[in-house]
């Protein structure tokens, strides 16, 4: 129970931070960000939101998203909480080829040191993720497998093996291991042939991955209960499961960047606002402090110049400058015509 | 069934009209929980049906349906999903019919007591006790350490991501809802039958199958379909327990939602599963007669 009196200072303490508001903003200018959940958002929730909370004097409320459907659900059923939501790049385009979300303001986001490629109409990029490949040190020590062809390697490294149950990463990987350059990936996927290519390589390796794994968390499960021997998986996840003691360790050499996006969903109720505080997310100073939480990387490379990383976040975080190189580009657009066909293909195959 | 005795004269009018007085009655007391059914079930099916008759721009289509029959991993996930279904029917029958026999045979405080242990995993989440056993089942889980250290096996067995993995989980899931409408009608059959049987010269195992066994037929039948029907619309354990590999019918409705823009063609879906429940349960009903187990007759 609270005291009368302890109760009167409480409001008393609150009416005091209302009218203390930096610029004169309301108590109630607040927008809310859906995000991932988990330890994302708590690191999204240190390096920007709070940041952003501060420099607009607003408040920042929060929930979690499960992905596309739950835009659609919002728009379509003319019940939109969110002002702004995170969603996997390729939903990004799909929701505004499908109408579901606002056009994003540029005078107002500043996109300098922002690469081209995430930036769309309505959507922008906030964090990179790689697909990495992870692997047990119990099984193969310090040498685990080093690219893709290691990867579908099963004589020179055997062991189970788990993938993405999407198509997403699997097809470019497949590729790879059957030996086409990262840059030339793409090229091979614009015809069928190519993408037969790719469903023929992944057959290949079905017989030896044990689990298609369905959300970041049981890829780590998977990764740090030594389920299976090596594991396509996203870094940030293979970082913690690492940190979480893991006996694991994984390589940025051939991994596959994809990154996420911010939308605003059509008739979200403080669209103006979310403007603003997309464009705090995006300052470099706020995104240069996202890899002292995660290891999800800044996409304003500006955050790299800044100074602030230590050489050993610049190791971890996969788009500082050293490890982007390595890496291939996942190509959201590609995806959008056809990823209904490609994801029915895939499970047809993974149930073959 | 017909009534067996039909009443003459002014006696028989009065109990027709008495007896259209209380149906009267009847359908207005029931009148609320019908209307209720209305709102909650019979409207929202109808509007699934008429949401998976159109695309994603609000036209008219038959392409929701005719997706199904073309793409192989529709046909696949139909098989799947009643091979699964059958395949843990039977073993809840296999594991089932002995507990509740047990169960049937124990004097009515121990029965209790063991109806608790029963019951026990009835009340604890679905979704945890699908965690327990991906912990207990998988390569370095405790059943796989425990074979090895024991010298039993020398690599561990794949009990989990597999179907092997999800029949387990969903049995255990399961397996109440057969025990508790065959515990219930063993304990109704007179066991003076069987002490009958016996009098008249019949094993103990024959008085089993020959009056016993019969007599529970209905409560199995009422168990069987239950766990079946329940089978069909799994989502959680196949999902965690299947390893990605084993897609049942509710997964893919899920996978719809997210892969289509439209809620068309995840209801075309959720209408497939619904006629076929239906069309089995009333094949069901023929063979079984039902009606019969579900009055309790």
């Amino acid at each position: 129970m609270i005291s009368p009196n302890r109760l009167a200072k409480l409001i008393g303490a609150a009416l005091l931070t209302g009218g203390m508001l930096p610029g004169g903003a309301l108590a109630q200018d607040s927008v809310t960000f859906s995000s991932w959940g988990g330890s994302f958002q708590d690191a999204q929730r240190e390096a920007l939101m709070k940041p952003a909370a501060a420099t607009l004097g607003i408040t920042i409320k929060e929930d979690t998203t499960n992905g596309i459907a739950d835009v659609r659900a919002q728009v379509t059923a003319n019940a939109v909480k969110w002002d702004i939501a995170e969603q996997g790049s390729n939903s990004c385009v799909l929701l505004t080829k499908e109408g579901h979300v606002e056009p994003l303001d540029y005078n107002v986001i500043q996109t300098d040191g922002i690469d081209k490629g995430v930036i769309g109409s309505h959507h922008i990029g906030i964090i990179y993720f790689s697909t990495v490949i992870a692997w047990n040190k119990e099984k193969y020590g310090d040498n685990g497998p080093q690219n893709w062809k290691d990867f579908w390697d099963t004589e020179k490294f055997p062991g189970t093996r788990s993938v993405y149950a999407k198509p997403y990463y699997n097809l470019e990987a497949a590729l790879m291991a059957d030996g086409v350059p990262k840059d030339k990936v793409y090229e091979v996927l614009s015809s069928d042939e190519g993408i037969d290519r790719a469903f023929k390589k992944l057959r290949e390796l079905k017989p030896h991955i044990a689990v298609y794994w369905k959300s970041g968390a049981q890829s780590a499960q998977l990764l740090k209960d030594g389920e299976v021997d090596m594991i396509a998986l996203w870094n940030g996840r293979a970082f913690t499961a690492i940190k979480d003691g893991a006996n694991a360790a994984f390589t940025f050499n051939e991994g596959i960047f994809d990154f996420d996006c911010l939308v605003v969903p059509k008739g979200a109720p403080n669209k103006d606002l979310a403007m603003k505080v997309i464009n705090e997310f995006l300052k470099a100073e706020n995104q240069a402090q996202l890899p002292k939480y995660i290891s999800y990387g800044p996409v304003n490379a500006k955050a790299f110049d800044l100074g602030v990383l230590t050489a050993e976040e610049m190791a971890r975080v996969n788009s500082s400058p050293q490890n982007a190189a390595k890496q291939l580009v996942l190509d959201g657009q590609w995806y959008v015509p056809r990823y209904d066909k490609l994801q029915e293909r895939f499970d047809a195959m993974i149930q073959e | 069934m017909t009534a067996a005795v039909t009443p003459v004269g002014t006696n028989a009018e009065a109990l027709a009209a008495d007896s259209r007085r209380e149906r009267r009655r009847a359908f207005f007391l029931t009148s609320p929980a019908a209307l209720l059914i209305a709102v909650v079930v019979f409207v929202p099916v109808g509007w699934l049906f008429w949401l998976s008759l159109f695309d994603p721009e609000g036209a008219l289509t038959a392409e929701n349906y005719t997706r199904m029959l073309g793409s192989p991993a529709y046909v696949k996930t139909f098989k799947t999903t009643f091979e699964v279904s059958f395949v843990v029917t039977a073993v809840c029958v296999l594991i089932g019919y002995p507990l509740a026999y047990l169960l049937s045979q124990l004097p009515a405080r121990a029965a209790n007591v063991c109806m608790v242990f029963v019951l026990l995993p009835f009340w604890t989440s679905l979704l945890v006790r699908t965690y327990a056993w991906l912990v207990l089942l998988q390569r370095k889980g405790l059943i796989n350490t425990w074979l090895i250290d024991l010298g039993v096996i020398e690599q561990p067995l794949r009990l989990v991501h597999n179907f092997t993995g999800t029949v387990i989980g969903m049995v255990h899931i399961l397996l109440p809802f057969l025990v508790l409408p065959l515990y219930a009608a063993m304990r109704s059959i007179d066991r003076d039958l069987i002490r009958a049987a016996a009098n008249l010269g019949s094993s103990p195992v024959g008085a089993f199958w020959r009056v016993f066994f019969p007599l529970s037929l209905p409560g199995l039948f009422a168990g069987v379909v239950l766990v079946f029907v329940l089978c069909l619309g799994f989502y959680v354990t196949p999902a965690l327990l299947g390893g990605g590999r084993v897609q049942m019918w509710a997964m893919r409705i899920e996978s719809s939602v997210n892969l289509y823009a439209n809620w068309g063609a995840a209801s075309a879906l959720g209408v497939v599963l619904l006629i076929v429940t239906l069309v089995l349960l009333w094949a069901l009903n023929k063979l079984f007669g039902l009606e019969r187990v579900f009055s309790g007759r």
